[in-house]
């Protein structure tokens, strides 16, 4: 038998090795994969001694039928609302008044990235006016001193979004008006068409 | 014939790596809290019950945030509402719909006092809005 040199050797060991921790990878990557089927299961929060651990509806059977996005709850609520596939109530006081403003913002002040086009709308589908006004948004325009290292550290649109509504990934959703396009003036955008 | 107890130790040690690596991963396997997942434990542990896990995801399918956020007047920041079982049973907080006539009633306590011991009060899921550090 020839004598395989120190470095044929060593190749041969680091290929070994790199199969080995391949095969590894693969069989974890597949068992937690097989005990996710109940999510509760091994989620970290649920305790599977709990006397009510089998009745609490899961996350994949109350989101089945809804459209479907890439992040947060991988949900579309706004367009599930919008939809009707979902019909949340909107209030549980009577006299409670329902206020949608169809009314967009362009903010500016956004240094090298494109500027924020926010959607009234869509907010207060879900909201009422004084769960953001007068705080953390006053209601004249461009007083606020929006930042996004506050939105950020969880303070103005970062109070919800990274929270519960679309996280803090996704820049383009609000970033979305190009400078270089844009001919109008910020602030109170004339009502589109939905 | 390959056989790891005879060789030397430069074999063995892809070997045991493999091994390690299996216990590791598979230890570390990953949390799958859903996005927007509530735990509250500011009183419920101090008081013997388990941590409450409130899945704000499932409450937002059936009322918009206007309902718990205004009218029943939940502050938007975790920890930041002194949630008590007697505020509850007095029809605040939770027990504004948890009273059988809008939602089940507070019998059912472990429907919400569902969560593993030792759990911090926080919000879960991918992303949190707690304070600096998060991202």
């Amino acid at each position: 038998m020839a004598i395989r040199s120190k470095k044929t050797q060593w190749v041969e060991n680091k290929l070994l090795l790199f199969v080995l921790l391949w095969i590894a990878g693969s069989v974890c990557c597949f068992v937690p994969a097989a005990n996710a089927k109940d999510v509760f299961a091994n989620d970290g929060l649920h305790d599977p001694q709990g006397p009510s651990f089998n009745e609490l509806q899961r996350p994949d059977a109350a989101f089945a039928g809804f459209p479907v996005d890439s992040v947060g709850n991988k949900v579309r609520w706004v367009q599930a609302l919008r939809d009707g596939i979902i019909t949340p109530r909107t209030n549980i006081v009577p006299d409670t008044t329902i206020k949608i403003l169809d009314m967009d913002l362009i903010l500016g002040n956004t240094g090298d990235n494109a500027y924020v086009r926010f959607p009234h709308r869509a907010h207060t589908e879900w909201l009422d006016c004084a769960n953001c006004h007068p705080d953390p948004f006053k209601e004249k325009f461009g007083t606020s001193g929006i930042k996004m290292g506050a939105i950020l550290e969880g303070k103005f649109c970062g109070k919800c979004h990274g929270a519960v509504a679309f996280p803090l990934t996704e820049c383009a959703r609000c970033h979305s008006v190009k400078p270089d396009t844009f001919r109008g003036k910020f602030g109170v955008q004339p009502v589109e068409k939905h | 014939m390959f056989n790891p107890l005879k060789n030397t130790n430069r074999t063995m040690t892809p070997l045991a790596l493999f091994v390690v690596a299996i216990i590791v991963l598979l230890s570390a396997s990953p949390v799958l809290a859903e996005y927007a997942d509530v735990v509250l434990n500011r009183h419920a542990e101090a008081e013997g019950v388990r941590p409450v896990i409130y899945p704000h995801w499932f409450h937002r399918i059936r009322f918009r945030c206007k309902v718990c956020h205004h009218e029943l007047g939940f502050q938007m920041k975790v920890g930041s509402n002194d949630i008590t079982m007697a505020a509850i049973l007095d029809g605040k907080f939770c027990g504004m719909c948890h009273n059988d006539e809008t939602a089940w009633g507070l019998e059912h306590c472990h429907r919400c006092h569902s969560g593993l011991p030792g759990l911090k009060t926080g919000i879960r899921g991918d992303n949190k809005a707690g304070g600096p550090g998060d991202y």
